[in-house]
C-alpha cells in the first residue's frame, strides 16, 4: 500500500488537527475501523475547524462585529448505494467513536478493515496566503468597510443609505478514508460587499457590488479596493432610478461578460452533477455525446484557478480538484462527480465532492464554471441585435433539474433596438430550458471574464462558495419576464 | 399571558447556569450589558429511494454565543467549543472586539420592564418525534414513497421518500436578569416522485406533512398520493403566449406574497427606507379584504415561542387591518430607531445583532372556496411553483419564473411552464382581488389561495 503517514514530513499547517487535538494516525485508524464495524464499502472522516469574522457598517457606524469558531467531525459509511452519516462537535475520542458507530448502522454485515497506512494526497497550493485574513488586524478590516461607506456616499448626493460589510473565514480540514486517503487543507475565504440605496423625490433604487476570493487581506488594499466596489454599487443604484419597464416575452438576449455566467451554472451546471444523472432525475440524463449547445460553446468546470472563490486544493473527500470539460464545441462531454457517483456509475472522480460543513454529507458540486472565449467582437454582438435586451448584472438564479427549466434575474439591463443600446430597464427574470438554451447561442465574444467572487450555491440545503464566468454571448431567443404592455399580444381581461 | 416575573425556571439545566455564568463574567470584566444564547439540537433524517434506504443521518450539536456592550458599543462572538478554554476565548474575543465598533445611540438590550415570557405549556415539544425505533422511521419514508410510486404507472422514478425528526433547545440570559429557555420538536414526512411521458419528458413535484408531534403528522400514504397527483398534473406542460390575465396563487406560493409584505414592514428595511412601505403606517397599502396578523403566542404553532430573541414575551400583532398598515414588525433596536415599541419579533442567531423574524404570520381567509375563485376566471394562470427570487422591495418591482396550470373556462385546463409572472408589488397588494377560505399552517407563514389581477404573464 501507499506510503505511511509517519514517513511524510508534514508542515505545521498540515498538522493542524494533530497539534490542536492530539489526534494520531492510530486514532484515525480506530475511528475508521469503528465506522466499518458493521461492514460497508467505504468510510471517511471529515475534520473541520472553521474560524470566521464579520463586520458591518450601516449609517457610517460599525454597528456589528462578530467572530466565531466552529469545529467538528463528520463520519460517513457507504454500503452500496446507502450512506450512513453522523457527526460530533466534540472532538474527543469517545464522541468520534460514538458517531462512527452510529454511522455504521447503515450496514449490516461482518466488520471490514480499513487499509493499513494512509497515502497523503499531493495537493496544489492555489491560495498560498502568508497571513490568513482571519488572523489579520481587525482594525484594517474596519478601515475597509469605512472606506466602502465613504466612497459610496461620495459618488452622488442621491446615494442616501449605504451598508458595507466584510467577512472572512479560515477553514482547516482533514479528510481520511478507509481507502487510504489522507488530505489536509487550509482554505481562506474573504469577501467585501457594498450595497446602497439611491433616493430622489418619490423614487428609490438599490445597487450592490462585492467580491473577494481565497485571498489575503491585501487583496482589498491593492487589486479590488472598497472604492472599486462602492462606486460600482452606487453607479447601479443611480442608473436604476431612471430604468423603464422591462419587456415581456421571447426575444434576443445578449449577456455581458463575467457574473452573467450564472446562466451556465443554472442552465447546465446543476443538470450535469453526477448524482442527478446516476438517479436519472436530470433533464441531461443520457445526453453524453449529444449536442446540447451550439458549436461555439465550450463549457468547463475548473477548481484549480489560483485565488478563486470556487477553487479548492482538494475537495471535501480529499480528491485533488481538476479542470473538467462539460461541453466541448456544443457536445456534452461529462459529468461532475464525487466518490460515490464515480464508483456507482463507473466514471472518473472529477474532484467535485463538496459539503457545507462537517454536519453535511458530500455530494457533487460545481467549483468555477465558465464558457471559453470565442471569436466575436462584443460590439459586433450588440450591433447584430434587432430588438432585445443586453443584460450585464444579475442577482441569483434557480433550476428545476428534472424538467430543465431555469431562471436568473437581471439586475442591470438595457434595451437594444436596431443594434443600439437605448435605455436601462428594470430588473427582470429570464427563464429558459437548460438542455436547449445553449443551442441558440449564435455569437460568443472574445472577452471571457470571471465574476468578482461573490457566488454561493445552494443544493439540498447546503451552501458552498462557487465562481462563474462567461464572455459576451448572444442567445437568439429567451423569455424575458418584464411588464411592458407594448408589443405583447394574447389575452386581455 | 405575558409575565414579567423572571424566576421560576421551568427546567433547571446546566445550559441555563452556563448562560447566566457567561453573562456574569462579561459584566464582571467591564461590559455594561451582556446577553448569552445557547442552542442545542438533535436531528434524525432518513431518505428511502426506490424502496431502498439511501441515507440515514443522526446527530446532535451544541453552540453558544455572547453579545457584549460597552456603553453604546456592541460586539458578538460564538463557539462550538464548550471547554473552559473555548468559553474563555469566546468571551475575551467579544470584549476585545467591542473596542472597534462605533458608538450607536440606539444600541442596547431591552429594559428590564419589557422582559418576560409567556407562561404555561405552549405545546411546542413532544418527545414522541424521537420515539420511533429506527426501522419504523425508515418505514414512514418508505410508505410515503411507495404510495407515490404505486399511484400511477407514469410515476417511474423518484428522488425518494423521507422522514425527518429534530428537537431544539434554546436558552437566553441577559444582564438585566432575564433567563429563559424552551424546547421545540419537529417531525416531517415527504415524497418527491418523478413522472415521465412516453417521449421521455420528466416532471418532479413533492408533498409533505410537518408537525410538532407524530400524532399530528398526516399518514405517509396520504403524503405520497398528493405528491403523485401534483407531479402527474405537470406532465405535458407547455409555454403560453405572453398575456395579461388574472393569476391565482395556490397556498404554497401565496405565502411568498406574505413574505414580501413581511420584508416590507420589517423594521430594518423601514428605518433605512429600503422598503416602499416605509412611512406608510396608518395608510392603505392593500385592498379592504386584506388583514394580516403576526401571532407568536399560538399554542403548538410553528412560529410560536414564549419569548423572542431578546427575552421579550411574544405577542399578537395586527400588521395590516382591512388594507391599512397598522404595525411594522420590530425588535428593540429598530423600534428605538423609529420611536416605536418593539413587537417582540427579535430573532437571534448565534452571532451578530438580532434580526427580525415572524411568529405565526398569516393572511385572514375569505369566504369562498379555491374552486369558486378559479371558476370565476375565463382565461388565467394558476401558479403552483415559483423559480427564483425576483422581488425588489425598494422599488416594488416583481418578476419571477413560474409553472402551474392554465385556467380556461373556469377550470384547470392544462399544465404550463417556462413562463414569468411580473408586476409591481405596490399595485399587486391592492390587486389581491379575492382570498379563499383554505388557510392551513404548514410552516410559520401561511396564506389561503389568492387571486391577483393586473399581472403580466410572460411566455412566447
Amino acid at each position: 500500500m501507499g506510503k505511511s503517514l509517519e514517513k511524510q514530513s508534514l508542515t505545521a499547517k498540515q498538522r493542524f488537527f494533530f497539534d490542536h487535538y492530539g489526534i494520531t494516525e492510530k486514532d484515525l485508524q480506530s475511528y475508521l475501523a469503528a465506522a466499518l464495524s458493521a461492514g460497508g464499502d467505504y468510510a471517511d472522516l471529515y475534520f473541520e475547524y472553521l474560524s470566521s469574522t464579520s463586520l458591518m457598517v450601516d449609517e457610517s457606524m460599525v454597528k456589528s462585529a462578530s467572530q466565531g469558531i466552529s469545529a467538528g467531525c463528520g463520519v460517513r459509511v457507504v454500503s452500496g448505494e446507502r450512506t450512513g452519516y453522523a457527526y460530533t462537535d466534540d472532538l474527543s475520542a469517545s464522541r468520534i467513536l460514538h458517531a462512527a458507530r452510529t454511522a455504521a448502522l447503515i450496514a449490516s454485515a461482518p466488520a471490514k478493515t480499513p487499509v493499513a497506512g494512509f497515502q497523503k494526497t499531493a495537493a496544489r497550493s492555489l491560495y498560498p496566503v502568508t497571513l490568513p485574513s482571519v488572523d489579520a488586524e481587525i482594525i484594517a478590516k474596519v478601515e475597509l468597510v469605512m472606506r466602502g461607506d465613504k466612497a459610496a456616499r461620495a459618488y452622488d448626493p442621491r446615494i442616501q443609505e449605504v451598508r458595507a460589510s466584510y467577512s472572512d473565514e479560515l477553514r482547516n480540514i482533514l479528510v481520511v478514508a478507509s481507502d487510504g486517503t489522507f488530505a489536509e487543507d487550509s482554505q481562506p475565504l474573504a469577501r467585501l460587499n457594498v450595497s446602497c440605496i439611491a433616493k430622489t423625490d418619490g423614487n428609490s433604487a438599490r445597487g450592490s457590488s462585492g467580491g473577494g476570493g481565497r485571498v489575503a487581506l491585501d487583496f482589498f488594499f491593492g487589486e479590488k479596493t472598497p472604492e472599486y466596489f462602492a462606486k460600482e454599487a452606487a453607479r447601479q443604484a443611480i442608473l436604476q432610478l431612471d430604468a423603464r419597464e422591462a419587456p415581456a416575452g421571447e426575444m434576443e438576449v445578449v449577456l455581458g461578460p463575467g457574473w452573467p455566467g450564472v446562466l451556465l451554472h443554472e442552465a447546465v451546471g446543476h443538470g450535469l452533477e453526477a448524482d442527478f444523472n446516476r438517479k436519472k432525475t436530470s433533464a441531461f440524463a443520457g445526453l453524453i455525446g449529444k449536442r446540447v449547445a451550439s458549436e461555439k460553446c465550450t463549457v468547463v468546470d475548473n477548481g484549480t484557478m489560483p485565488w478563486r472563490r470556487g477553487s479548492l486544493n482538494v475537495d471535501d473527500e480529499g480528491e485533488p480538484t481538476q479542470e473538467t470539460v462539460l461541453i466541448e464545441k456544443g457536445i456534452l462531454k461529462g459529468y461532475l462527480s464525487d466518490k460515490l457517483s464515480a464508483r456507482l456509475m463507473g466514471i472518473a472522480d472529477t474532484g467535485n465532492g463538496r459539503r457545507e460543513s462537517y454536519e453535511h454529507i458530500p455530494m457533487p458540486r460545481m467549483t468555477n464554471t465558465y464558457m471559453l472565449a470565442g471569436q466575436d467582437n462584443p460590439e459586433d454582438i450588440i450591433r447584430s441585435v434587432r430588438r432585445g435586451i443586453y443584460a450585464v448584472n444579475f442577482g441569483g438564479g434557480q433550476v428545476d433539474i428534472t424538467n430543465g427549466k431555469f431562471v436568473f434575474a437581471a439586475s442591470e439591463a438595457y434595451m437594444v433596438e436596431d443594434g443600439q443600446i437605448t435605455a436601462p430597464i428594470k430588473g427582470a427574470t429570464l427563464i429558459g430550458n437548460g438542455p436547449d438554451v445553449l443551442t441558440r447561442v449564435s455569437m460568443v465574444g472574445n472577452d471571457l471574464k470571471l465574476d468578482e467572487g461573490v457566488g454561493t450555491c445552494g443544493k439540498d440545503g447546503q451552501a458552498v462558495p462557487v465562481g462563474v464566468g462567461i464572455p459576451t454571448i448572444k442567445v437568439d431567443r429567451l423569455t424575458v419576464g418584464g411588464t411592458a404592455r407594448k408589443d405583447t399580444g394574447g389575452f386581455m381581461q | 399571558m405575558p409575565s414579567t416575573q423572571l424566576e421560576t425556571p421551568q427546567l433547571a439545566t446546566d445550559l441555563r447556569d452556563l448562560a447566566q455564568d457567561i453573562v456574569r463574567r462579561a459584566t464582571k470584566a467591564g461590559a455594561t450589558a451582556a446577553e448569552c444564547v445557547v442552542r442545542e439540537g438533535d436531528e434524525f433524517c432518513t431518505l428511502v429511494r426506490l424502496g431502498q434506504v439511501e441515507t440515514l443521518k443522526e446527530s446532535g450539536s451544541k453552540s453558544i454565543g455572547v453579545r457584549v456592550f460597552f456603553g453604546q458599543r456592541a460586539a458578538s462572538t460564538y463557539s462550538s467549543d464548550f471547554s473552559q478554554e473555548g468559553l474563555d476565548r469566546m468571551l475575551k474575543s467579544a470584549l476585545e472586539l467591542a473596542k472597534i465598533t462605533s458608538e450607536d445611540p440606539f444600541a442596547g438590550i431591552p429594559d428590564a420592564s419589557q422582559l418576560g415570557q409567556l407562561e404555561g405549556d405552549l405545546d411546542l415539544y413532544h418527545e414522541d418525534v424521537y420515539s420511533l425505533p429506527g426501522p419504523d422511521r425508515i418505514d414512514y419514508a418508505r410508505r410515503a414513497e411507495k404510495a407515490a410510486l404505486d399511484f400511477d404507472p407514469r410515476i417511474k422514478n423518484s428522488e425518494g421518500g423521507s422522514f425527518d425528526a429534530a428537537t431544539g433547545h434554546k436558552v437566553l440570559a441577559n444582564s438585566q436578569g432575564f433567563v429563559g429557555e424552551y424546547k421545540r420538536s419537529y417531525c416531517s414526512v415527504a415524497a418527491v416522485p418523478i413522472a415521465q411521458t412516453e417521449d421521455g419528458a420528466m416532471q418532479r413535484d413533492y408533498w409533505f406533512s410537518v408537525a410538532r408531534t407524530l400524532k399530528k403528522l398526516d399518514p405517509p400514504e396520504q403524503v405520497g398520493r398528493i405528491a403523485a397527483e401534483r407531479t402527474l398534473r405537470r406532465l405535458g406542460a407547455r409555454k403560453v403566449k405572453t398575456a395579461h390575465v388574472p393569476v391565482v396563487y395556490d397556498p404554497m406560493v401565496a405565502t411568498s406574497i406574505l413574505e414580501h409584505i413581511f420584508e416590507g414592514v420589517n423594521g430594518d428595511s423601514v428605518y433605512r427606507g429600503a422598503s416602499f412601505l416605509a412611512g406608510k403606517l396608518g395608510q392603505k397599502i392593500a385592498g379592504e379584504n386584506v388583514t394580516i396578523i403576526d401571532d407568536g403566542t399560538m399554542p403548538g404553532g410553528f412560529g410560536t415561542s414564549p419569548f423572542d430573541g431578546e427575552g421579550i414575551p411574544t405577542r399578537r400583532t395586527l400588521v395590516v387591518e382591512k388594507g391599512v398598515l397598522s404595525s411594522y414588525l420590530l425588535n428593540t433596536y429598530t423600534a428605538k430607531k423609529l420611536g416605536l415599541k418593539t413587537t417582540a419579533n427579535a430573532s437571534r442567531g448565534l452571532a451578530g445583532t438580532p434580526g427580525i423574524g415572524p411568529g405565526n404570520y398569516f393572511l385572514q381567509p375569505g369566504p369562498r372556496t379555491p374552486k369558486q375563485l378559479i371558476g370565476d376566471i375565463k382565461e388565467g394562470l394558476y401558479v403552483t411553483e415559483f423559480l427564483g427570487h425576483g422581488a425588489n422591495l425598494v422599488t416594488g418591482d416583481y418578476s419571477r419564473g413560474a409553472s402551474g396550470m392554465w385556467i380556461s373556462g373556469g377550470e384547470l385546463a392544462y399544465p404550463v411552464e417556462e413562463i414569468t409572472v411580473a408586476g409591481n408589488l405596490k399595485e399587486m397588494f391592492f390587486n389581491i382581488s379575492e382570498i379563499a377560505n383554505d388557510l392551513e399552517f404548514r410552516g410559520s407563514v401561511a396564506s389561503p389561495t389568492l387571486r391577483i389581477d393586473g399581472l403580466t404573464v410572460g411566455g412566447e
